[in-house]
């Protein structure tokens, strides 16, 4: 390159403008890209990884900002050059492209005529005659031509899917489409987080720098689930199936038609007023400090509740005592309460009680028939709320791309020229894309043509 | 099961299919290479319907979902990919040659996959029930098999355009059975530019499915990082053809780093990284 003669801003204009420069970023993002995907990246790192390293790579890498490289300043440095660059080799080309669409040459060149295929064939009558004659050939067979009058001969040019040259320009500008998007979601959106326990109400989340984000509408948590997958030899197994919390929203406390018992599951957000609700986590908000049974008496079939709270001793019917001794939650069985009976300073006996299940325990053969039906601590929901007033722009661009892709690569911009002289003519032909094909649709084109005899 | 039976004599057909490519390489007999494309074809049809197999077995047994769901089903229907897109251009083509660089995949991902990976059909966790993980693997996977089929050639490429430097292109030796480079390296760029647009879905159907689970459409984990990676590098391939200097030789070699990170983006990272897309992992 002899850009001696170029002044300063003119060099860097062409430094920006270079396809070199784009192949250097692409790969410098490819490669730098890696650093974020082998050392952990905030919010996610695990406490323990710092004993893992000097305090001295700790703080180099700080420096560079590795710990949250996606965002650090050399990384957006690159992404914004990227922009720049590609914003101005669309500047250069775009104005060519455009005036190659919309003002194509006519006439074919000396130079094109050499390297683009073509065919010469006799003509049998007048030029003007042939000229009108091959015109409706190629309106019929192709596309409708215009005609040009170069000295003694005639050029025609026809030409299908001008446009499609646009289609790399459609991908490159969604890339700034994308880009554009994921901008607005960062300055006008956030994303936030939130824990409710059943019963619970809530009208704001935590941002993720801890502020607390107004809602302007209320969440409550009426009820959540958790349901495991069938184990292969019955029962439940650990495998999580679903979990589901079914969630009412309210404005200054009025009822939101629809909004009522909604149910929200992985997979299965709720939104609304372009806040979005999505199943996170969850988890047991509070241990039991109540267990609640219904005890039946065999011989006289009177049925009471019960409620045992741990360390105290409770009085059953018949005079005997029971206390808890433990609770446990296995998946395939469900919970299960260890109860102690005493009966007046003997020894007292150990058994077990299936949650709603009363059969299992009339079993046990005892007067008192137990079931256990539930404690008071109740499950939290975690839910991650989100607004992102740039999703859209996001999928417009996503969208733009893969139908500039479709145009870029699989569709092609074919021309044809007919150069008309006294007593013969030379068919040219040229596409921008997939040569072989239009190979053979040309040479059916001028076997046709030759066919028609002119 | 059934289909597991049917998958052994999937990765039988692709080592004959295999074996007779190499046939035709050395041996330059035309009924050889016909042999090669034919039992990649048969193994081709037995696998797409053990596939369908697979997936109504899941349904006997109660968890019924798409065969795509962990490590040995997606290795499965990679090899699958990577034979149809062979095919195609295959048959489009006509350089039967290819399936000699281009079988090996598909073989050793069923063999790897028959051998070594556990088989059970296991039920969905939560956060892989919807149809996002259908389109999403389907994309991801199609374009990968594209871009395996590309790093194919550009070995070939690179072999062609070695020994025409060296210029021992003498009539009838193993290098007369290749393409022309030129071929080559438009092969290349065709199986890219099939491969490009599908990479490019598979990630805008993993950030339209992440969003739609989870709420954030890009969250820079590892496998998204990598599957971006890769994009960048084709990326640089697909421009590389605009620049002097930059066509030929090195766009081949674009083309099989693209291929590697491609491999590692699937299973590096699933081994060596940890990541969201803990479906993936070996164990
Ligand atoms: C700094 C960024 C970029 C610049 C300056 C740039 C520039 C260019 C230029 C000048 C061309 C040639 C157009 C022609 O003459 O036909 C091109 C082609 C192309 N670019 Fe980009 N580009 C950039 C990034 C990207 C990215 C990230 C993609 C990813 C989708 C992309 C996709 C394409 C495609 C698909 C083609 C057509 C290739 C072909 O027809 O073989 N570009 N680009």
């Amino acid at each position: 390159m002899s850009t001696n003669q170029r002044s300063f801003p003119g060099q860097i204009w062409d430094f920006f403008c270079s396809l070199k420069l784009t192949i250097f970023l692409l790969i410098t993002l490819a490669i730098t890209s890696i650093i974020g995907t082998i050392i952990p990246q905030y919010p996610n790192i695990d406490e323990r990884y710092w004993a893992t390293i000097s305090a001295a790579r700790r703080a180099f890498y700080d420096k560079l900002g590795f710990f949250d490289m996606y965002h650090s300043w050399w990384f957006l440095a690159l992404l914004a050059i990227f922009s720049i660059n590609l914003i101005s080799c669309s500047i250069k080309r775009l104005p060519h492209v455009l005036k190659f669409v919309t003002e194509p040459a006519k006439t074919i060149s000396e130079t094109q005529q050499k390297i683009f295929p073509g065919k010469e064939f006799k003509l049998h009558g007048s030029v003007d005659d042939s000229r009108d004659r091959l015109t409706e050939f190629l309106a019929s067979k192709f596309a409708a031509p215009v005609i040009t009058k170069d000295g003694s001969h005639y050029h025609l040019f026809a030409q299908k899917n001008a446009w499609c040259r646009l289609g790399v320009y459609v991908v490159h500008f969604s890339i700034l489409v994308i880009f554009a998007g994921a901008i607005i979601g960062n300055i006008w959106g956030y994303k936030g987080f939130v824990t409710l326990v059943e019963g619970q109400t809530i009208n704001s989340v935590k941002a993720r720098n801890n502020k607390d984000i107004p809602l302007g509408f209320e969440v409550k948590c009426d009820q959540f689930k958790v349901s495991f997958y069938d184990a292969p030899g019955g029962g439940s197994s650990q495998m999580p199936k679903e979990f589901k919390s079914i969630l009412t929203l309210t404005e200054n406390g009025k009822e939101i038609p629809g909004y009522k018992y909604v149910r929200v599951i992985v997979n299965d957000p709720l939104s609304y007023k372009g806040i979005t609700f999505y199943q996170s986590s969850y988890g047991p908000a509070n241990d039991p400090t109540t267990f609640y049974f219904t005890v039946r008496g065999r011989d006289n079939g009177k049925t009471e509740q019960l409620a045992i709270r741990p360390g105290i001793q409770s009085k059953l019917p018949d005079g005997r005592t029971v206390t808890i001794v433990d609770l446990t939650d296995n998946p395939g069985e469900g919970q299960v309460a260890v109860l102690a009976l005493s009966d007046h300073g003997k020894e007292p006996k150990f058994f077990r009680v299936f949650k709603n299940n009363p059969t299992l325990d009339e079993m046990r053969g005892d007067n008192l028939i137990f079931n256990f039906t539930g404690t008071d601590a109740r499950m939290y929901t975690g839910l991650q709320v989100n607004k992102d007033p740039g999703v859209w722009v996001v999928w417009i661009g996503c969208i733009m791309m893969c139908v500039g892709l479709c145009i870029a690569f699989f569709m092609s911009h074919k021309r044809v020229w007919i150069v008309v002289q006294h007593g013969y003519a030379r068919i040219y032909g040229n596409a921008s894309k997939n040569q072989p094909a239009f190979q053979t649709q040309f040479e059916a084109l001028t076997e046709e043509l030759q066919k028609q005899n002119i | 099961m059934l289909s597991a039976k049917l998958f052994n004599a999937v990765t039988i057909f692709y080592m004959l299919s295999t074996i007779s490519f190499f046939g035709y390489l050395a041996s330059r007999n035309k009924t050889v290479g016909l042999a090669g494309s034919l039992l990649a074809w048969l193994g081709f049809a037995l696998q797409t319907a053990a596939l369908g197999l697979r997936w109504k077995e899941s349904y006997d047994i109660g968890i019924g979902h798409a065969p795509m769901s962990n490590l040995y089903e997606s290795v499965l229907f990679f090899a699958w990919s990577t034979v149809l897109i062979f095919g195609i251009i295959d048959l489009k083509y006509k350089y039967r040659i290819i399936g000699a660089f281009v079988m090996p995949f598909a073989l050793l991902a069923m063999a790897w996959a028959q051998l070594y990976l556990p088989a059970d059909i296991n039920p969905l966790l939560p956060a892989l029930q919807s149809n996002w993980l259908l389109y999403h693997v389907i994309t991801c996977f199609l374009g990968y098999a594209a871009f395996a089929v590309a790093c194919g050639v550009s070995v070939m490429y690179l072999i062609k355009a070695k020994s025409e430097a060296k210029g021992n292109e003498a009539a009838g030796g193993l290098m007369s059975q290749f393409p022309p480079t030129r071929v080559l390296d438009d092969l290349n760029y065709k199986a890219i530019m099939v491969g490009f647009p599908l990479l490019t879905l598979g990630i805008i159907t993993g950030a339209a499915w992440a969003n739609y689970a989870w709420g954030t459409y890009w969250s820079w984990d590892p496998k998204e990082t990598w599957s971006l990676i890769v994009w960048f590098i084709y990326a640089a391939f697909l421009h590389a053809r605009f620049t002097k200097g930059w066509v030929g030789n090195r766009a081949a070699w674009l083309s099989i780093i693209g291929f590697g990170a491609t491999i590692f983006c699937y299973l590096g990272v699933n081994i060596l990284l940890s990541g969201l897309h803990s479906y993936g992992s070996l164990n």
